[in-house]
């Protein structure tokens, strides 16, 4: 049972650092524009054509 | 007088020599808008940042402190076919984005503290049964108070300062019982810990924070989305006044930036933005949105103008006053404090479970403990039996079962066109049996209309909105929208108080008063045009025609009046206007009851009048006038014209030309409450389940965990029915 010595604070450390994540991501704005970053996320690089207007 | 665009107003420094901007964009809708609208910004020179928020419907530009002018970004915006203005983040709504942050945060650290001690507990659960060393569960419940402790006593904040608030006015809610549940649970479980005893309930006191965390997030969220549409509707009305800047120069300013003390120009055909008196000149105001009267009302010096006034023929100079001023607004204030205070008596759904709710699950949970005394079990026992029930019946589905509904309900609403100011008024709109109706801009559209469209020749009727165009008259606009004209005649000359007049080959064209036009005796020989409305005559040589203009009905007035009716809703009209009005649209409309020429006043005594018959009335407004009876009635609604203090007083507010919205928004809401009664049902009936085992002592932190869970997908699975409504169903 030793490997409890490394596994536990393992999965802790992980716990945290997903965590952590999510914080920095929640200060950096990132949850402000949901439905914008699905768009995001396929949108070209190129520029696009021109989409006429509705 | 050149008036220049001025929206230095909304422009923020930066930092780092940079000026930022937010805008309200209309018609954002799509991955093509977005990327559409950033690169047309961002090739503009000197532009740092053009990012769009397509949830919000807004776009944030920064660029080179002083390089640029705010108004090209609008200019360009409407090049790309987009309707765009500045942006100011109400107080409201920043601190409800803020509160939504918080509890988002609250959040993820109680759904990380979740996971991690559901990764201890499942090997301690398995263990029990096999065979796990009491040394090593120790250790895994060590490890578990380790994490929940803090992350409760962070994730928690919002039950714990709810229950404190409540408690220290004396008042019962949902949060108490949570926050004795919780703070008991944890307790006992370090209590447990320390004794090397086999059962914690660490996950459970965690589990259920982050699933009534769900519940206050989308509850949150949903407030906090009406809030950023009614924030950019209020924007994009772009609401501006001409202000003086010297004795002869104006410049147009937002309304944001206007001072009391200041003073503005008002031309013909402009809506009065501000409240103030008038210094000089002399006119004709239309204040059908205040007053609910259709009549115009002559204004000169010395006479009060209020916001969302419509200046008819003259121009004038108005000095703007403080708020208050002025004895109508002040008589509305006085009636509105009265009202609202009413209001605030309402109790919510919520609120009456949870009076119910916690003395019966205190008392149970004290009974089962002196019960299990009695019967002569150990005290430690006992106390741990006891803290069980208290777990097991904490309100974990019965905290989502209102949020979770209301939720999805105000998302099918809002598709329907409805904002909801308040989430407890879906509950009082489900139980509303008497709809009261304003008429002038409630049941009629505010924009003038040409009624009588169809009796006139099509190319007479293009010709005389041609003519139209020339004039700034409300009137003449009507006409010239209502003929579809988009280029002026050439050579059209308005001659101010008569009418516009032009020629095409060797006729002459006359638009204006039938005396302007010569048409004096055809307009009192044609009995047939209502009496209500304005009168504007058209010559075109020696033929002569009339158009009726006046505020027409909402087009689905009618049905969604009957619709009302099946529904066993009672439909009435009080309104301020004259009595001939109100007749004509009660009639069309087929009310049969009604009431003309109503003061602020008397709306509210008819509104007690039927509350103290036991009627729930729903009242439908927009005017200035409104505004108390809306407070009073028990749910109210506004269409999006209405003036700001009537759609700040309203608990919904509806978009558009239709009246439809207003029966979706009952239909919803029935459902909704239905489905919160239903929800309920299901989490006593999960209590009735569960408590018995708890009571018997058997509960393991394993069973609790899974009812825990169970009840709660249970609840938000049946919310989601709250998305759709029958048709037609009664």
């Amino acid at each position: 049972m030793e490997v409890m010595i490394i596994l536990v604070p393992l999965a802790l450390g992980l716990g945290l650092i997903g965590l952590l994540g999510f914080l920095w991501s929640l200060k950096s704005g990132q949850y402000d524009d949901l439905d914008g970053a699905a768009w995001r996320a396929i949108a070209d690089d190129e520029p696009a054509k021109e989409i006429p207007s509705e | 007088m050149q008036a220049t665009r001025d929206f230095s107003h909304y422009v923020k420094a930066a930092g780092a020599g940079l000026s930022h901007i937010d805008l309200a964009v209309e018609g954002v809708s799509c991955a093509g808008c977005m990327s559409k609208i950033e690169r047309g910004l961002s090739a503009i020179p000197d532009v740092t940042l053009a990012r769009v928020n397509l949830t919000d419907r807004r776009v944030a530009l920064e660029w080179k402190e002083g390089a640029l002018d705010p108004a090209r970004f609008i200019d360009r915006l409407a090049e790309l076919g987009y309707k765009a203005y500045p942006f100011e983040t109400a107080g409201a709504e920043a601190a409800e984005a803020e509160q939504s942050r918080f509890l988002l945060r609250c959040l993820g650290v109680a759904a990380f503290a979740t996971m991690n001690v559901m990764m201890l507990s499942v090997p301690v659960w398995s263990g029990n049964v096999s065979d796990m060393i009491p040394e090593q569960r120790d250790f895994f419940h060590w490890l578990s108070a380790l994490i929940a402790l803090p992350a409760a006593a962070y994730a928690g904040q919002p039950f714990f300062r709810s229950a404190f608030r409540a408690l220290r006015t004396g008042n019962v809610n949902m949060d108490v019982p949570i926050s004795i549940g919780v703070i008991l649970a944890l307790a006992m479980s370090v209590a447990e810990t320390l004794n090397h005893a086999e059962h914690t309930y660490f996950d459970a006191a965690i589990m259920l924070l982050t699933f009534l965390l769900v519940g206050r997030y989308l509850d949150q969220s949903m407030r906090r989305r009406t809030r950023a549409v009614a924030g950019n509707l209020a924007a994009l009305k772009a609401e501006t006044a001409t202000r003086f800047v010297g004795t002869d120069e104006i410049s147009v300013v937002p309304v944001a930036a206007i001072d009391p003390g200041d003073i503005v120009l008002l031309r013909p055909g402009e809506r009065c933005a501000v409240d103030g008196k008038v210094i000089e000149g002399r006119s004709e105001i239309d204040q059908s949105l205040i007053t609910g009267e259709t009549l115009y009302v002559t204004a000169e010096q010395g006479t009060a103008v209020y916001a969302g006034s419509l200046n008819i023929s003259g121009t004038l100079r108005v000095r703007v006053s403080a708020a208050s001023e002025g004895t109508l607004l002040a008589e509305i204030t006085r009636l509105l404090d009265n009202a609202l205070q009413a209001r605030s008596r309402y109790v919510r759904l919520a609120d009456r479970a949870s009076r119910l709710y916690a003395p019966v699950v205190h008392a149970t949970a004290l009974l089962t403990m002196l019960g299990w005394v009695l019967i002569g079990a150990t005290w430690h026992d006992a106390i741990v039996t006891g803290v069980a029930v208290l777990i097991i019946t904490c309100p974990c589905a019965l905290g989502l079962a209102i949020p979770t509904v209301q939720t999805v309900a105000s998302g099918a609403m809002f598709r329907a066109g409805v904002l909801l100011n308040s989430g407890d008024s879906i509950e009082r709109l489900a139980e509303v049996d008497w709809v009261i109706f304003d008429k002038t801009g409630t049941l009629t559209l505010p924009d003038l209309e040409v009624v009588n469209a169809a009796g006139i020749p099509v190319d007479v009727f293009a010709l005389a909105g041609q003519l139209a165009l020339a004039s700034h008259h409300p009137v003449a606009a009507a006409v010239a929208q209502a003929a579809g004209a988009k280029s002026p005649l050439v050579g059209a000359v308005e001659e101010p108080g008569q009418g516009v007049r032009g020629a095409i080959g060797e006729n002459e064209l006359r638009l204006g008063r039938p005396s302007f036009c010569g048409a004096e005796r055809l307009a009192n020989e044609r009995a047939d045009l209502d009496p209500e409305a304005s009168i504007v005559a058209f010559s075109m040589g020696e033929a002569k025609y009339l158009f009726s203009v006046r505020q027409g009905l909402r087009p689905d007035a009618a049905a969604t009046i009957s619709a009302l009716g099946k529904r066993n809703i009672r439909v009435e009209i009080l309104s301020g206007d004259r009595e001939p009005a109100v007749e004509a649209a009660a009639r069309a409309l087929g009310i049969s009851e009604w009431r003309a020429g109503v003061t602020p006043a008397d709306k509210i005594a008819r509104i007690e009048d039927l509350k103290r018959q036991g009627h729930k009335v729903m009242m439908v407004g927009d005017g200035l006038n409104d505004a108390p009876s809306l407070a009073a009635a028990h749910v109210s609604m506004s269409p999006i014209s209405a003036a700001h203090l009537s759609q700040a007083t309203a608990d919904l507010v509806f978009l558009g030309k239709p009246l439809a919205p207003v029966v979706a928004a009952i239909d919803f809401s029935r459902k909704a409450l239905r489905l919160m009664r239903q929800n309920l049902w299901l989490a006593v009936g999960y209590n009735l389940l569960a408590v018995p085992i708890a009571i018997s002592g058997v509960v393991t932190p394993l069973i609790a965990a899974a009812a825990m869970s169970g009840s709660s997908v249970l609840v938000m699975l049946n919310a989601l029915r709250a998305r759709r409504v029958a048709n037609g169903r009664s």
